[in-house]
């Protein structure tokens, strides 16, 4: 049985690095978006993914990062089990009023200094679902947000690119303060 | 038309699977019940409805419950009851079905947290969609949708778990946040050692309002919310909406736009069974297969993007027909990732089919039997692998399904191996449906218009999604009202299942509960809508 799971494994390859399927371009811009994140972070970044309400489509392309062809973890970002080890909140859904308290604890258990990035059309302003009895909107509603994804749902490279770009404006902003 | 055993005559909706309409009785509403029971047949879906009336001209945009609707399957088709409501002691009342079927509990319990309706004679009425987000005395869908109320949300209700009390029992809580990458959900165990005695499930986390959202859409843009009721099955339910709309007004898509939705249909289903065969593999500490087949999923993923110019497929389903029409190039793609994607999962299928470890965690494990899962109405995949033998597919194959015979994948040992055996058996045939539907694809127009009608109507939709049937019923107004969606409800499998997971990890160990959970892999969006 072994041997079948090592062929398989040899015969696949690293996708990471050969991804013959993606084209050129993508897969460029995957493996720049990578060591910029090794360069930024020089350690690892843990995530606490909260579904706030989503429809769960964001939640599908969030765990697409995790496949061999983003791999996520191959750059020392992983998901956590609770927001006491996160770094960052990545929050997808209108929040849901259901949801609220939840979300809120969750920020707060998060220690400083915390990153959140709201992924999904629904997380940046409502998106269909909108405010209602039901619904408080978008993610910046109820905690305070550092970027936003928006996609429908933003497929798994937008996805790294919010990471990214939260993590890189921290990092500047903790730098002009510190001058 | 009418239910075996049951004297009632039904109209017939325009729609490609056979469903039947009526008006019904409190005796006819409690008789159907058993009729259907007796003839081995299944409740589909129970919500609260409109007024409508197909006959009349008018119906104003009420702010009362018009009517309880209850939609039964039987061998011959659905059946789609509207039961008036009576006023009793200030309330407004029906008589309970959980008595002849248990799935009914949950749905009698979200038509009371929404629009106030009161099952007679129910055991557990304890609010299921509202935790106090909304007052109680206020009622979501019966609100007029262009004056919506701001609702101040009440403090968060404590909810009533119930307790196991014995030498030894404890209890761990779990969610709404999940330690994984998934929806919210809260999930009780009451546990002796490692060993779980009693699961209590709470839902409603994701609950944002998408009924009465629908009220406020224009009926021909409604789609794309019904499309995202449950993102991974998006095809399946905007079909269903457009199905339900299509019916209302008596349009008949033309045949190429029926065999692309079917194609995309197919599509969906092969990508949600290759993340959960993935996904199951990973839980049972195989992370070999979670690598395997999410790349294959990718792969698809791309294919889709390529082709339909989503990933997912959002918002190609539109009333009419769909909006994307493969080329003649695309299609030869299509059928190439099918050629090639085969190989692999077969592969795959060997690796894992001689796992000892990976069967061992596998087999036995989350077992529900054929006889429970009848009665506790287990449907979908997961009821196809507990022996019950319906797939809309085959039962009533409508356009292409009926010029493409689908060989149904069932099991009968109802366990997690069983689970995913049918996932399997499923990729496999829906490859050959998509290479058989990209051979035949008729030629022609890909939509046609829908023109919505004078009088208020009654329409509904019906496919089977991945996860299982997806159910839409659909009221719309008159031109006078200018043709407003009245009511839409939007019906989950995951209603029927969700349930059947508290039986299926009784008696199994704490640290199985993500496989067997994942084996049958809920919807919580679909069914806290």
């Amino acid at each position: 049985m072994i041997w079948k799971a090592v062929k398989q494994i040899v015969r696949t390859g690293i996708c990471t690095e050969a991804a013959p399927d993606i084209g050129d371009a993508a897969q460029a811009e995957v493996a720049r978006i990578q060591a910029e994140l090794l360069g930024i972070l020089g350690q690892a970044l843990s995530i606490r993914e909260v579904d706030a309400g989503s429809c769960n489509g964001c939640e599908l392309e969030i765990n697409a990062l995790g496949n061999p062809y983003y791999n996520l973890e191959g750059l020392g970002i992983r998901f956590v089990a609770s927001p006491r080890h996160a770094d960052l909140l990545l929050v997808t859904g209108p929040v849901s009023r259901n949801m609220e308290t939840a979300l809120k604890r969750t920020y707060d258990a998060t220690p400083e200094p915390k990153l959140v990035v709201a992924v999904g059309d629904c997380g940046c302003d409502g998106g269909i679902f909108g405010e209602s009895y039901a619904s408080c909107g978008r993610v910046a509603n109820v905690i305070p947000v550092d970027e936003v994804v928006p996609g429908c749902p933003p497929p798994p490279l937008a996805i790294l690119r919010g990471i990214l770009k939260a993590v890189r404006r921290r990092i500047a902003e903790s730098a002009n303060a510190h001058k | 038309m009418q239910i075996p055993g049951l004297e009632l005559e039904f109209d017939a909706l325009p729609a490609p699977v056979p469903i039947w309409h009526a008006q019904v009785t409190p005796q006819h509403w409690q008789s159907a019940a058993t009729a259907v029971h007796a003839a081995g047949g299944r409740l589909l879906a129970l919500w609260a409805g409109s007024s409508i009336d197909p006959s009349g001209t008018d119906t104003s945009l009420a702010p009362v419950p018009a009517c309880m609707c209850a939609a039964y399957v039987v061998l011959e088709g659905a059946f789609w009851l509207s039961l008036p409501l009576l006023k009793k002691e200030g309330r407004w009342v029906y008589p309970d079905l959980s008595a002849v079927f248990l799935s009914a509990t949950r749905m009698q319990r979200a038509a009371a947290d929404l629009s106030g309706v009161q099952a007679q004679g129910a055991q557990d009425v304890r609010p299921w969609l509202n935790h106090g987000a909304w007052p109680v005395d206020h009622y979501p869908l019966q609100q007029h949708p262009d004056g919506l109320a701001v609702v101040a949300p009440t403090e968060l209700q404590n909810y009533p778990f119930v307790h196991v009390d014995g030498d030894g029992v404890h209890e761990i809580a779990v969610g709404p946040v999940h330690a994984g990458v998934i929806e919210p959900g809260h999930f009780r165990f009451s546990v002796v050692g490692e060993k779980v005695l009693r699961l209590e499930q709470r839902l409603g986390y994701t609950h944002k309002g998408i009924e009465q959202r629908m009220t406020q859409l224009p009926a021909m843009e409604a789609h794309r919310l019904a499309g995202r009721v449950s993102g991974d099955s998006t095809v399946a339910y905007a079909w269903a909406y457009c199905m339900a709309l299509e019916s209302a007004t008596h349009t008949v898509i033309p045949p190429r736009a029926a065999w692309l939705r079917a194609l995309m249909l197919e599509r969906e289903r092969v990508a949600n069974h290759l993340g959960d065969l993935g996904a199951l593999g990973n839980d049972a500490a195989f992370a070999f297969g979670l690598a395997q087949f999410s790349r294959l999923r990718e792969n698809w993923l791309r294919g889709s993007q390529a082709v339909f110019g989503h990933r997912l497929m959002m918002d190609c389903v539109r009333p009419g027909g769909v909006s994307v029409d493969p080329d003649r190039a695309q299609s030869n793609l299509l059928i190439d990732q099918c050629d090639s994607l085969e190989k692999e999962v077969h592969t795959l299928f060997d690796i894992y089919e001689s796992h000892a470890g990976l069967q061992d965690r596998f087999v036995t494990t989350g077992r529900v039997l054929p006889e429970l899962a009848s009665r506790l109405g287990l449907t979908g995949l997961a009821g196809r692998a507990s022996s019950q033998t319906w797939d809309l597919r085959c039962d009533h194959p409508f356009v292409p399904y009926s010029d493409l015979p689908v060989a149904m994948a069932t099991h009968h040992n109802g366990d997690v191996a069983a689970r995913v055996a049918v996932r399997f058996d499923e990729v496999f045939e829906s490859l050959r449906l998509i290479r058989r539907m990209l051979g035949d694809l008729p030629a022609g127009d890909i939509v046609c218009p829908v023109v919505l009608t004078q009088q208020a109507a009654r329409g509904a939709g019906w496919v089977e999604g991945w996860r299982g049937e997806v159910f839409v019923a659909l009221e719309l107004a008159g031109a006078n009202l200018a043709n407003r969606i009245e009511r839409c409800h939007l019906h989950d499998p995951s209603w029927q299942n969700w349930p059947v997971l508290e039986h299926a990890i009784m008696g199994n160990i704490v640290a199985d509960f993500p496989l067997i959970n994942k084996s049958f892999n809920l919807s919580y969006s679909g069914q806290d809508l």
